[in-house]
C-alpha cells in the first residue's frame, strides 16, 4: 500500500531520475537503469549533507550505485536491494524513514493536527447555528432576493 | 579607524535598543505620551546606528582591510568588487548584521509610518521590536562580533566560499531577510494586541500591510533561492527539501495562514486568538529557520557557520521571546473579545479549512525537519528524512489545499449554499476535466497523475479569473456595464486573482518538470552529438579560460531544436584560493522548457563528462511565485490607501455585524 502511494506521488512531485550518475556506472538495460535511479533517488549519500545518492558526487555515493547496481543485475528486487544496503549502512541510509514505533509521531503527526484542528473547526461552526435564533421563515421570493444581495456584497 | 566607528556604533545601537523595549513600555503603562514618544526616537536613532555600523563594515570591504578578521576571512584582493561587497553579509557575522540592519528599518518604519496607530499599541510594538532587536545585538556584540581585529595583519585575505560568489548573493539574503524579519512586526502586534488586551479589526487593519509586506519578500526570497540553487548546484534541481529551504518554507507557510486569517478578522471579527497565535508562531519559526543555519545544528548544504556557543545564544533568544509569548497568550487570550462564529458553509470557514491544512503542512516540514534531531537527542539514533518523506506528507495536503483555493474567493462571507457555490465554479471545474482527459489521452494513463496535477494549474488559473468575471457580472449585464465595473475593481480584488493564479502556473511548472523531464549522461568529446528531447546537442569546443579568480574548463555547445540553433556554455570552475570547484551550468531558457547541460570532470577515455537535462516548463515555477509576489504588492498598493482613508473617517460603521458577532 505504501509503495502504491509513493509511485502515485513520486510520478507528481519526487524530481525525477536525473542527477550525478556517471556515465560509466549506467546499465546497459535501460528497465533496469531505471529502477536503480528510483531506488537510488531513496537512498542517502553518507557522508554528504542531504543529497541522496544520485545527486552526489561524493566516491562513496558512486560506490553505493555501482553495489545497488550489481544486486539488480544478479536479479534482486527492489525491496531485497534496499534491505542488502541498509544491513550495511544502517537506516541512517534511507531518506523515506520507515515507520515503526520510533517514528509514530512523524509520520501520523500531521494527522493529529488534523484531526484536532477538524474538531476544532466543527465547534466553532456548531456553536454557531446553536447560537443563531430562531427567525421567521423567508419567503421563497424574500430568499431568492436575499441571496442575490449577499452574492453581490460578498462579490466586494 | 572604520570598524572600531562600527564596534562603538553597534554598542550604542544596543543601548538605544534597550531603552526602546523599557520606556515606551512604561509610557503605555502610565498613559505617558512624552515616555511613549521615547519609543519613536530611540527607534530611528537605533537605525541611524547599526547603519553606520553596516556601512563601516561594507568600507572594510571594500578597502581591503585585512586587518579585521571577518574581511581576511571571507574575502582577497583578487576578489571583484560586486562580491567584495556581497561579501558583507556572506558570513555569519556579517549576515546577523544585516539581520539588525533590516530589524532596525522595519522599527523605524513603524515609529514613521505607524501614525494612525493607537498611541498606545504603537508604543508596545516598538518597545516589542526594541526588546527583540536587543536580543539579537547582544548576539553579535557577544558571540559573533564582526569588527575583531586581526594582528599580525596578513598580506592578502582567504575567500569568500566561491559556491556564493554569484549574483545571487547580492540579492538573495536581503530580501529573504526582509521576509523574515519583516514577521516581527507581526509578532511585534501580536504581543502588543495580547499585553493591551485588546484585539479587533483595527488591529488586523494595521498588522495586514506589514504581514503582507514581509510575506512578499519572503515569496521573492525563496524564489530566487530556488532558481539560484537551480543554476548553480550543476544538477537541475529547484527544491531539495533541505532544511534550510524548509527553515524559509516553514514561517513563508504561516505568513500566508496569517494573511487570510488576518483578512477573516478584519471583514469578520473571528478568529481574533487564533490570528494572535499565528503572528507568534509565524516570527518564532523565522527565529528557528535562523537558528538552524547559524547553529549548523543539522547538517545541510547551507551550514557555513558551525559554533555551538551561538547556537546555545540563539536557542536561549528563541526559548525566551517564544516561550514567554506563548506563555502571555495563555495568560491573556482567555481576556480577548471572543471571535465572531460563523457557519459552515461561508467564506470565514473555508478561509479556516485553508488555515487548517497550511497548519498541518507546515507540521510536515517541521517534523521532517527536527524529528531526526529529537531522534538523535533522545536515542542516539540517526535517520534521514528527505524527499520522500514530503512526498508522502506535505503534497497530498497542499494539494487538497489547491483544491478549496478555487472556492475561497467565490464564497459569500457568513453563508452561502452548496448548489449555488457550485454552480459558481462550473467552468474552472469544466477546464480542469478537459485538461484532466485530454491529458489522459495525449499521454497516456500512465500519466494521469501528472494530468491531475496539470488540472489543478487550470482549476486555479481558471477560478482565480472567475473571480472577476463574478464581479463583472459578464454574461449577466451588457458589456458596457460590466467594463464600468472592471474599471471599478479595488487593486486588493486584482492582487487576489494575480497571486491565486500564479499559485496554478507554479502547479503547471512542478507538474511538468516532474513528471516529463529528460535526462542523459554520457563522456563527450568536441564534434560529438546526442539527441535529447527533440534537440540535438553538439559539443562544439572544450577549451581552458581564466576567470578574475579562477581558472575553468569552459565547454561549447549547440543546441538544434525546432525552435532553430542557441550557443550554450557550460564551465567547470577551480578557484585556486580555497581549492574549491564549482559548477557553472550552460540553460537555454525557453518558455516551454529549459535545455540545461553541466560539466564534470574529464574521463579516463579523453571525453568530459557531460549532464544534460531537458526541464519542460521549469521557469513557470518561478514564475508563477514571481507572480504572487506581484499579487501580493498590488494588493498592498490598495491597502495603503484604504488604511489612510479609514484613518480620516475614524468609526466606519461594519455592515452586517449583528447576526453572529
Amino acid at each position: 500500500m505504501r509503495r502504491a502511494t509513493l509511485l502515485l506521488f513520486a510520478l507528481l512531485a519526487l524530481a525525477g531520475p536525473a542527477r550525478a550518475v556517471l556515465p560509466g556506472e549506467q546499465l546497459a538495460d535501460p528497465k533496469l537503469e531505471a529502477r536503480a535511479r528510483a531506488i537510488g533517488a531513496q537512498l542517502r549519500c553518507l557522508v554528504c549533507q542531504n543529497q541522496s545518492i544520485d545527486d552526489s558526487d561524493a566516491s562513496l555515493a558512486s560506490d553505493l550505485r555501482v553495489i545497488l547496481r550489481e544486486r539488480l543485475r544478479a536479479g534482486d528486487t527492489d525491496r531485497q536491494a534496499i534491505d542488502y544496503i541498509v544491513q550495511r549502512y544502517g537506516h541512517y541510509v534511507l531518506l523515506n524513514p520507515p515507520f515503526e514505533a520510533e517514528t509514530l509521531l512523524l509520520w501520523l503527526g500531521p494527522a493529529l493536527i488534523l484531526v484536532a484542528g477538524g474538531v476544532w473547526v466543527a465547534t466553532l461552526t456548531r456553536r454557531a447555528h446553536r447560537v443563531e435564533e430562531p427567525s421567521p421563515a423567508l419567503t421563497p421570493d424574500e430568499q431568492a432576493q436575499l441571496v442575490k444581495r449577499l452574492d453581490a456584497e460578498s462579490a466586494s | 579607524m572604520t570598524a572600531e566607528i562600527g564596534q562603538f556604533a553597534l554598542i550604542l545601537a544596543l543601548v538605544l535598543a534597550a531603552v526602546q523595549a523599557l520606556v515606551p513600555l512604561a509610557g503605555a503603562w502610565r498613559n505617558d505620551p512624552v515616555l511613549m514618544a521615547v519609543g519613536r526616537s530611540a527607534a530611528l536613532l537605533q537605525l541611524l546606528f547599526v547603519v553606520v555600523a553596516f556601512l563601516g563594515l561594507m568600507v572594510c570591504y571594500l578597502s581591503n582591510d585585512f586587518s579585521v578578521a571577518l574581511v581576511a576571512e571571507h574575502s582577497n584582493a583578487s576578489q571583484p568588487m560586486i562580491y567584495r561587497l556581497g561579501a558583507t553579509w556572506g558570513s555569519h557575522e556579517g549576515s546577523m548584521l544585516l539581520w539588525v540592519l533590516i530589524l532596525a528599518l522595519y522599527g523605524a518604519a513603524v515609529a514613521l509610518f505607524g501614525g494612525a496607530l493607537r498611541e498606545s499599541l504603537q508604543a508596545r510594538v516598538l518597545a516589542v521590536q526594541g526588546l527583540i532587536g536587543a536580543a539579537f545585538l547582544g548576539f553579535l556584540l557577544f558571540t559573533s562580533n564582526p569588527f575583531t581585529r586581526l594582528s599580525p595583519v596578513p598580506l592578502d585575505g582567504a575567500e569568500l566560499n566561491p559556491v556564493l560568489q554569484d549574483p545571487g548573493l547580492v540579492f538573495h539574503p536581503p530580501i529573504l531577510y526582509a521576509g523574515y524579519v519583516g514577521l516581527s512586526i507581526a509578532f511585534s502586534f501580536g504581543v502588543a494586541a495580547l499585553i493591551e488586551g485588546r484585539v479587533d479589526n483595527s488591529w488586523a487593519r494595521w498588522v495586514r500591510p506589514w504581514v503582507l509586506t514581509a510575506w512578499i519578500f519572503l515569496t521573492i526570497g525563496i524564489a530566487m533561492g530556488s532558481l539560484w540553487a537551480y543554476y548553480t548546484l550543476g544538477w537541475g534541481g529547484w527544491w531539495f527539501w533541505d532544511p534550510v529551504e524548509n527553515a524559509s518554507l516553514m514561517p513563508w507557510l504561516l505568513a500566508t495562514a496569517l494573511l487570510h486569517s488576518s483578512l477573516v478578522l478584519e471583514r469578520r471579527g473571528a478568529l481574533v486568538s487564533w490570528t494572535i497565535l499565528l503572528s507568534i508562531l509565524a516570527f518564532s519559526l523565522s527565529l528557528v529557520g535562523t537558528f538552524l543555519v547559524r547553529s549548523g545544528v543539522l547538517t545541510s548544504v547551507h551550514a557555513f557557520a558551525l559554533d555551538a556557543r551561538r547556537g546555545v545564544y540563539i536557542l536561549g533568544i528563541i526559548a525566551a521571546l517564544t516561550g514567554s509569548s506563548l506563555a502571555l497568550f495563555a495568560w491573556r487570550a482567555p481576556v480577548l473579545k471572543t471571535g465572531a462564529l460563523f457557519k459552515a458553509l461561508s467564506r470565514e470557514y473555508a478561509i479556516t479549512i485553508n488555515n487548517l491544512l497550511i497548519v498541518v503542512a507546515t507540521a510536515t516540514v517541521f517534523l521532517g525537519t527536527f524529528y531526526p534531531v529529537f531522534m538523535d537527542v533522545l536515542h542516539g539514533d540517526k535517520i534521514s528524512i528527505g524527499p520522500p518523506y514530503y512526498n508522502l506528507t506535505f503534497v497530498p495536503i497542499f494539494m487538497l489545499l489547491f483544491v478549496l483555493v478555487t472556492f475561497g474567493p467565490v464564497m459569500n462571507w457568513k453563508r452561502d449554499e452548496m448548489r449555488l457555490l457550485l454552480a459558481r465554479v462550473r467552468w474552472p471545474a469544466g477546464l480542469a476535466l478537459v485538461a484532466l482527459v485530454v491529458g489522459a489521452a495525449v499521454f497516456g494513463f500512465k500519466h494521469v497523475f501528472a494530468c491531475a496535477g496539470l488540472a489543478l494549474g487550470v482549476w486555479l488559473i481558471v477560478g482565480a479569473l472567475v473571480v472577476f468575471a463574478r464581479r463583472w457580472r459578464i454574461g449577466q449585464l451588457p458589456a458596457a456595464e460590466s467594463f464600468s465595473l472592471a474599471r471599478a475593481t479595488p487593486l486588493a480584488v486584482w492582487g487576489l486573482v494575480i497571486a491565486h493564479a500564479g499559485l496554478g502556473i507554479t502547479t503547471v511548472g512542478i507538474t511538468c518538470v516532474s513528471a516529463w523531464q529528460t535526462n542523459k549522461v554520457l563522456s563527450m568529446s568536441p564534434g560529438q552529438n546526442v539527441k535529447l528531447a527533440g534537440n540535438t546537442i553538439t559539443m562544439t569546443a572544450v577549451r581552458p579560460v581564466m576567470g578574475p579568480n579562477y581558472e575553468a574548463n569552459r565547454a561549447e555547445f549547440d543546441v538544434s531544436g525546432p525552435f532553430g540553433h542557441r550557443a550554450l556554455v557550460s564551465e567547470r570552475r577551480l578557484y585556486p584560493a580555497s581549492q574549491t570547484t564549482t559548477t557553472d551550468a550552460g540553460i537555454g531558457v525557453g518558455i516551454l522548457g529549459n535545455v540545461y547541460i553541466s560539466v564534470a570532470d574529464p574521463n579516463p577515455d579523453g571525453g568530459l563528462t557531460v549532464r544534460m537535462w531537458n526541464h519542460p516548463f521549469v521557469d513557470w515555477i518561478w514564475a508563477g511565485a514571481l507572480l504572487m509576489a506581484f499579487g501580493g504588492a498590488v494588493s498592498l498598493a490598495d491597502r495603503g490607501v484604504r488604511v489612510a482613508r479609514i484613518e480620516r473617517v475614524p468609526v466606519r460603521p461594519m455592515m452586517a455585524e449583528p447576526v453572529t458577532s
